[in-house]
């Protein structure tokens, strides 16, 4: 299994830098976004970032608004969203607009792993029957 | 006992009396001066009447009796002027001219008797056997003498009897010579008796020495017979007032206010005097005045008790508006600062959660790095580990506060959804069963069947419940205990009990369970944001939430809940 490809994204520096050593110490390629609209720019030069952990409440481009414009130009990146609304609300927006989980935020870091895992699992199997309808795809073209 | 207290205040009590103290002054005063003016033109306009009735009464009885002298007199003198001394001195000649007399004017001239100029009486005709009796020390003898013609006082004179006298000289060839006639008293004091009004009214005649000259009607008792000196002050002003009437008030012998009413006759001889108790003559106007005084008397009674309890009522009716403006304005006060409470707690807990996320990242990473080869050695390694787990422990503590102050703070209008209040309840019971089988707590449930739906937030609602049943369970957890969750349909809304067995919430506390950050539970066990989060997301619904509580025997919430029109409506035409 590849090492996931994780874009963390919050307003706080601090958090952004701290949680890269903790999820690079596990493994994990990690690059940061300190907005929304960073994250964006980022995910357009590196098309193979697996994982979007995702705040949901940054200002200017808040976590929601990313969401959507992430899920309509990489469909196939999974989200996880770090919401400090404990509100379910907020959660089920954003599964609503096809986050993969949500978790509350401080958040605990083997639940975090095992959630990127999954996500980047599901992103890999997603790219993979992708891969085999395109194969069909072409297959069929050629009548082969 | 809400008025009672609320009339215990000094501010009511103060209030009442002014109150009553108004109503009375304002119904007072007018009543009394128009009383009191109506009472005293009366009674002035009345005592006038009265006087000028008894005035005109013995004025008419004066001129009756001095007409009635008079002519007695006049008769004698007719009877000495037409007959001659020779003819007058036969008996039998007087004899019949007494029978004419007694004829025509009834047994008023007793006897009929002719006298000398030296007091003999030379003929004689009546009942008596008076014939040459001697006259001439007596005073009606002496003073007819004197005078033309003389009517003596009552006098018992020779016979014994009271009688009168009239006596008419007539002077013949240088002699003189007397007619006098006895006047029967029994007649002449008739004259007088009939002045008789009321029951203490009556008539006497007195002459010049104030000696009685009538007998008043009834038996003369001591004291109905006027001391002689009450009389004396109309007889020494006799000169000066002749033909006036005269009316005095003064006590009379037995000490009763008497109205004497005094005019003079026979040219001042003689006294005629009325009297009548002062009580009896104002009678009528005594009663009206008894009777006034009682209604005087009751009506102020009826204005004060009605002064009393109008301002008692009317001072009750602001107590308790000025207690409904009281609670209004705490429902306000307490609606407002649940609302503050709530922007605040969730600015802080917005900003509080990034760095607290922070916190614990960075323990964590000291955390991860604990694991690294060359620390492993350290003695303090386990101290370390024990010191971040402490941090992640107090951080995630932090993390459920923010939390339940974000919840508290939420403005989102949780989705409405038809709600089967029961259903959900017993969905909630169900959750609980596991930690009530813990804490030893049996749950019962009395579910009113076929309630109407609810049309509010489930999870909302779910909050609401799944607290109160937490907080009972917390209230039981060592003892163990029951608890009750009952719902039926109060008119037009749910009413859900939640009660428990539990020790009880002191009264001190139960005014501020429902306030943000107040708890009893020991430090990190309770936010104290629970129940006022319960009492916003109730109240937001239009319901109500509320707490009775026995020290000891446990507590109750009731939680009632707004029923749709729609559904009310249903359910009636349904049943």
């Amino acid at each position: 299994m590849t090492t996931p490809f994780v874009m963390l994204v919050d307003d706080e520096a601090p958090f952004l830098e701290t949680m890269t050593k903790r999820l690079e110490k596990r493994n994990l390629s990690v690059t940061t976004a300190i907005s929304g609209q960073a994250a964006l720019d980022t995910l357009n030069k590196n098309r193979n970032i697996d994982v979007v952990i995702l705040d949901v409440k940054m200002p200017g481009m808040d976590g929601i608004e990313t969401l959507k414009k992430i899920k309509s130009g990489y469909p196939l990146t999974e989200v996880i969203m770090l919401t400090a609304h404990a509100t379910v609300e907020s959660a089920i927006e954003g599964m609503k607009f096809g986050a993969f989980d949500y978790l509350m935020k401080p958040c605990d870091m083997e639940q975090l792993m095992s959630k990127v895992h999954e996500a980047t699992k599901k992103k890999h199997e997603h790219e993979e029957k992708i891969r085999v309808a395109r194969l069909k795809e072409v297959l069929t073209k050629y009548g082969m | 006992m809400m008025k009672k207290r609320q009339l215990a205040i000094p501010y009511y009590r103060l209030l009442m009396r002014n109150i009553v103290f108004v109503i009375i002054s304002v119904s007072f005063i007018p009543l009394i001066l128009v009383s009191s003016t109506i009472y005293y033109q009366f009674r002035t306009s009345y005592r006038e009447k009265v006087y000028a009735h008894l005035r005109e009464l013995v004025q008419n009885h004066t001129q009756n009796i001095d007409s009635f002298l008079s002519e007695k007199l006049g008769d004698i003198r007719f009877l000495a002027g037409s007959f001659g001394y020779d003819q007058l001195s036969d008996e039998s000649f007087l004899q019949e001219k007494l029978a004419a007399l007694q004829k025509d004017y009834g047994p008023v001239f007793v006897d009929l008797g002719v006298v000398n100029d030296t007091g003999e009486q030379i003929a004689y005709a009546g009942p008596f056997k008076l014939a040459k009796a001697h006259y001439s020390d007596a005073e009606w003898f002496q003073q007819a003498m004197q005078r033309q013609y003389f009517i003596s006082d009552v006098f018992l004179g020779l016979r014994g009897l009271p009688h009168f006298i009239v006596a008419v000289k007539t002077s013949q060839n240088e002699h003189s010579w007397i007619l006098r006639s006895t006047i029967d008293f029994v007649a002449f004091n008739t004259l007088v008796e009939s002045i008789r009004i009321g029951e203490t009214g009556f008539a006497v005649i007195l002459n010049k020495e104030g000696i009685l000259q009538t007998t008043p009607m009834t038996k003369p008792s001591l004291d109905t017979i006027p001391a002689k000196s009450i009389y004396a002050e109309f007889l020494e002003n006799r000169a000066r007032s002749a033909d006036e009437i005269r009316i005095a008030v003064k006590p009379d012998g037995s000490n009763h206010q008497t109205i004497f009413v005094a005019s003079f006759l026979k040219n001042g001889d003689w006294l005629l005097v009325y009297q009548q108790h002062l009580a009896d003559a104002f009678a009528d106007l005594n009663k009206t005045f008894t009777i006034t005084t009682v209604m005087m008397l009751l009506g102020p009674l009826c204005i004060v008790i009605m002064a009393i309890t109008l301002s008692k009522i009317i001072v009750n009716r602001i107590a308790q508006v000025d207690e409904e403006k009281q609670l209004m304005n705490e429902k306000v006060v307490e609606t407002g600062k649940l609302a503050s409470v709530g922007e605040l707690a969730a600015g802080v807990a917005h900003e509080i959660n990034n760095p607290v996320a922070i916190m614990v990242e960075e323990a964590g990473w000291i955390g991860d790095l604990l694991e690294e080869e060359e620390i492993q050695d350290s003695k303090n390694l386990a101290e370390f580990r024990r010191a971040i787990g402490q941090i992640q422990a107090q951080g995630k503590r932090c993390k459920e506060i923010t939390q339940k102050l974000l919840s508290f703070a939420r403005k989102t209008d949780g989705t409405v959804q038809d709600i089967e209040i029961n259903e959900m309840l017993e969905e909630l019971v169900t959750l609980s069963a596991q930690r009530a089988k813990f804490a030893m707590v049996s749950i019962q449930t009395h579910f009113q069947k076929n309630l109407p739906h609810l049309q509010l937030s489930l999870s909302e609602l779910q909050q609401v419940f799944l607290n109160l049943i937490n907080n009972s369970l917390d209230a039981m957890e060592n003892s163990g205990g029951s608890l009750t969750i009952a719902s039926r349909l109060e008119q037009d809304r749910i009413v859900v009990e939640v009660s428990d067995s539990g020790r009880g919430i002191p009264e001190a506390n139960l005014n501020r369970i429902f306030d943000p950050f107040f708890t009893t539970k020991p430090v990190g066990k309770g936010t104290g944001l629970g129940l006022s989060i319960c009492y916003g997301i109730i109240d937001k619904m239009g319901g109500k939430i509320e707490v009775r509580s026995a020290v000891g025997k446990g507590t109750t919430f009731y939680v009632s809940l707004p029923v749709p029109k729609e559904e009310v409506t249903r359910d009636k035409t349904s049943r």
